[in-house]
C-alpha cells in the first residue's frame, strides 16, 4: 500500500515514459488524420492562392490574385451577401430561440411538449431537403403568396425568388426556419438548470417580466448563448447548401454567398483553381477574427 | 390583463408550431398527389401516392442513392466514434504538457472553414486516382475519409471523459488490463450515452452532407440521397409528388433516429458545452 502510494505521487522515469507513450497511440490517427485533411490542405490552398492559370495549368502570380479580389465585383456582391445574412440572420435566430425557450420554460403553460417538439421539428431535415421545398412554397404561384394573398394581405404575389430583395429575405426566412428550434433546445436545457428561487426574490422585490429576463436569465444563459452564436456566425459564413438549392445564387448574383463562388469558379465556371484558393483564404481569415473576438468577448466579461 | 397576455402568448407559440410543421405537412400531403394538383395548391391528400412512388423508381436510382448513402454513413459514424473517442480518452486521460499543445492545436482545424480546403482535397484525391482507384476520385471511401477525423468529435469526447471516473482506470490496471484493454472494456461501456448522442450527430452529418460529395461523386451511380434531391429539384420540369415522395423517404430515418434518442442527444451536447 505505501510502496503503492509512493508510486501515485512520483511515477518513475520508466513508467512515465510508458504512461506518455501509450497515450501518444491513442490520439496518433487524429493528428495524422487532421495534419493530412486540415492543416495540409490549408497550407496547399496558400500555395495554390500564388498561382493561377485554368484547370492544371498553373503558374506563379505571386499576390496578384488578392489585388484581383478588391476590382471583382463578384467577390464583392458574395462577401456583402453573406455578411449581410450573418449581421441579420444570425441576432433574429437566436432573439426567437431565446423568446420560445423562456415562454416554454413556464410549468403553468399547457401543451408545452407539442410546441416544443413543433418548433424543434425543422432540425431534423436535412439542409438539402428543406431548401428544396422552400423552393416550392416560395415560389411565384407558390403556397406562401396563395395564403398571403387569400388572406388579403396583399394583392399581387412577390417575386420571393426572382426579386433580389426578397430573394435574400427568403433565404434568411429558410435558415431562420432550419436552425432557431435547434438552438431554442440548448437554452433549454439551460434554462432547466436555473435555481428557481432567484425568480421568486426577484419577484418579491417587484422586477417586472421583462426586468427578470434581461437581468437574470440572459446574463445566466451568456455562455450558452456565445456557444451558439460562434456556431451559428461559422456555420453563416459556409453557407452553400440552401443558396445553392433555394436560388442558385440568382437573381444574377443576388443572393450569392462565398462558399458558392468558391464551388463556382473550382467546378462551374473555367476552373481557376488558384483564385478560388484565394477566395477561400478569405472566408477562413474572417471565420478566424471572428471567433477570436467572440471569445475575447466573453473572456473579458467573465 | 393577465388573461390577455396568456392569450398572446399561446397565440404567439401557435403560430410559431404551424409555421415549424406546415412544410412537413405539405411534404407529406404533396406526395400523395399529382404534380399539377400541388402546383394548383392542393392541401389534402391524394390518391397518387403507389403511383408517384412507381415513378420514383423508374425516373432515378433512389434505391442505390439510399444503398450509397448508408454505407457511407454507416463506416463513418463507426469511424468517427472509434477515432474521436480514442483521442478524446487519451488527451484527457493520459494528460501532458505536450499533448495539450497538440490538443489546441488540432482543436484550430474546427476553424476551418470547409469550402477553404475543398480545393486542395479535390486535387489531393483526383492525384491517388491512378496509384489508388479504390480511394480515388468518385469513389465512395474518397466522399467519407475526410470527414471521419474531426475536432469536433476529439472535443466531444474529451469533455464528456471528464466526467468518467477515474478510479476505474486505475482499477483496470490493477486487474491486470492493458491500456487498450481498459479503454475498450471499461470506458466504452460506461460511456454509452455519449457515444449515442455522437452517433446521432455523425450518422446525421454524414447522411445530409452535400458539398463535399458533390465535389467529389460525378456519377450517377455513385450519388448519395442529397446529391439525389438537389437534381431532382433543379430539373427544369419538376414532377412534385414524386420529389415529395423522395424528401420524405430521405428524412423519415433521420427524423425517426433522432426522437428515439433525443434524451442522449441533449445531455451529450450540454456535456460537451459546459465542460
Amino acid at each position: 500500500m505505501n510502496q503503492q502510494l509512493s508510486q501515485t505521487v512520483k511515477p518513475t522515469f520508466m513508467q512515465r515514459f510508458k504512461k506518455n507513450y501509450i497515450g501518444w497511440i491513442f490520439i496518433l490517427l487524429s493528428v495524422v488524420g487532421i495534419s493530412l485533411f486540415y492543416f495540409y490542405p490549408m497550407v496547399q490552398a496558400f500555395i495554390l492562392s500564388l498561382q493561377s492559370g485554368m484547370g492544371a495549368n498553373l503558374d506563379f502570380v505571386g499576390f496578384d490574385n488578392y489585388v484581383r479580389l478588391f476590382n471583382d465585383p463578384t467577390f464583392i456582391t458574395a462577401l456583402t451577401n453573406t455578411i449581410l445574412y450573418l449581421l441579420i440572420q444570425v441576432p433574429v435566430m437566436i432573439v426567437l430561440a431565446l423568446i420560445f425557450s423562456v415562454l416554454l420554460n413556464d410549468p403553468t403553460l399547457k401543451f408545452r411538449g407539442f410546441f416544443r417538439t413543433a418548433i424543434f421539428l425543422p432540425a431534423v431535415t436535412s439542409l438539402v431537403a428543406y431548401a428544396v421545398i422552400f423552393k416550392y412554397l416560395f415560389g411565384n404561384d407558390g403556397i406562401v403568396n396563395d395564403l398571403l394573398i387569400s388572406l388579403n394581405l396583399m394583392s399581387e404575389p412577390i417575386a420571393w425568388l426572382s426579386d433580389p430583395f426578397w430573394a435574400k429575405i427568403t433565404i434568411i426566412i429558410a435558415i431562420t426556419w432550419r436552425w432557431t428550434g435547434y438552438n431554442m433546445i440548448f437554452y433549454l436545457s439551460a434554462l432547466q438548470n436555473v435555481d428557481k428561487s432567484m425568480y421568486e426574490a426577484a419577484r418579491i422585490d417587484g422586477a417586472s417580466a421583462l426586468q427578470q429576463f434581461f437581468f437574470i436569465t440572459i446574463p445566466l444563459l451568456k455562455p450558452i448563448i456565445l456557444f451558439t452564436s460562434i456556431v451559428s456566425t461559422i456555420g453563416t459564413l459556409q453557407l452553400f447548401d440552401e443558396v445553392m438549392n433555394i436560388t442558385s445564387g440568382g437573381p444574377g448574383n443576388a443572393t450569392m454567398t462565398i462558399s458558392m463562388y468558391i464551388y463556382n469558379l473550382s467546378f462551374e465556371y473555367t476552373p481557376d483553381f488558384g483564385y478560388a484558393a484565394t477566395v477561400s483564404y478569405v472566408i477562413l481569415i474572417i471565420v478566424v477574427v471572428l471567433s477570436f473576438i467572440q471569445f475575447k468577448l466573453a473572456g473579458d466579461r467573465d | 390583463m393577465k388573461k390577455f397576455k396568456r392569450v398572446f402568448i399561446y397565440l404567439f407559440l401557435s403560430t410559431a408550431a404551424i409555421v415549424s410543421i406546415f412544410p412537413f405537412l405539405w411534404m407529406l400531403v404533396s406526395m400523395t398527389n399529382k404534380s399539377v394538383d400541388v402546383t394548383a395548391g392542393r392541401l389534402i391528400p391524394g390518391t397518387h401516392l403507389i403511383e408517384n412512388f412507381r415513378n420514383l423508381l423508374e425516373q432515378t436510382q433512389i434505391g442505390l442513392a439510399i444503398w450509397n448513402s448508408l454505407v457511407i454513413a454507416v463506416i463513418t459514424t463507426f469511424l468517427t466514434l472509434l477515432i474521436g473517442s480514442l483521442a478524446g480518452y487519451g488527451f484527457e486521460i493520459y494528460r501532458s504538457k505536450m499533448k495539450d499543445v497538440v490538443f489546441n492545436i488540432l482543436i484550430l482545424s474546427m476553424m476551418i472553414p470547409f469550402a477553404a480546403i475543398m480545393i486542395p482535397l479535390y486535387r489531393l484525391f483526383g492525384q491517388i486516382s491512378n496509384d489508388a482507384p479504390l480511394i480515388g476520385l468518385d469513389t465512395l471511401a474518397a466522399a467519407f475519409l475526410p470527414t471521419i477525423i474531426t475536432a469536433f468529435f476529439i472535443f466531444f469526447f474529451r469533455q464528456n471523459t471528464k466526467m468518467f471516473a477515474r478510479e476505474l482506470v486505475e482499477a483496470g490496471r490493477i486487474d491486470g488490463l492493458s491500456e487498450l484493454g481498459i479503454f475498450f472494456r471499461i470506458y466504452l461501456p460506461t460511456m454509452k450515452t455519449t457515444y449515442a448522442a455522437a452517433a446521432i450527430i455523425a450518422f446525421m452529418n454524414s447522411w445530409n452532407n452535400y458539398l463535399w460529395p458533390l465535389v467529389v461523386l460525378q456519377s450517377p451511380e455513385k450519388q448519395t440521397i442529397p446529391l439525389l434531391i438537389s437534381n431532382l429539384g433543379a430539373g427544369y420540369t419538376p414532377d412534385y409528388g414524386v420529389i415529395m415522395l423522395a424528401i420524405v423517404i430521405a428524412t423519415l430515418p433521420t427524423a425517426i433516429v433522432f426522437f428515439l434518442m433525443q434524451r442522449h442527444f441533449v445531455a451529450g451536447m450540454m456535456g460537451s458545452v459546459k465542460g
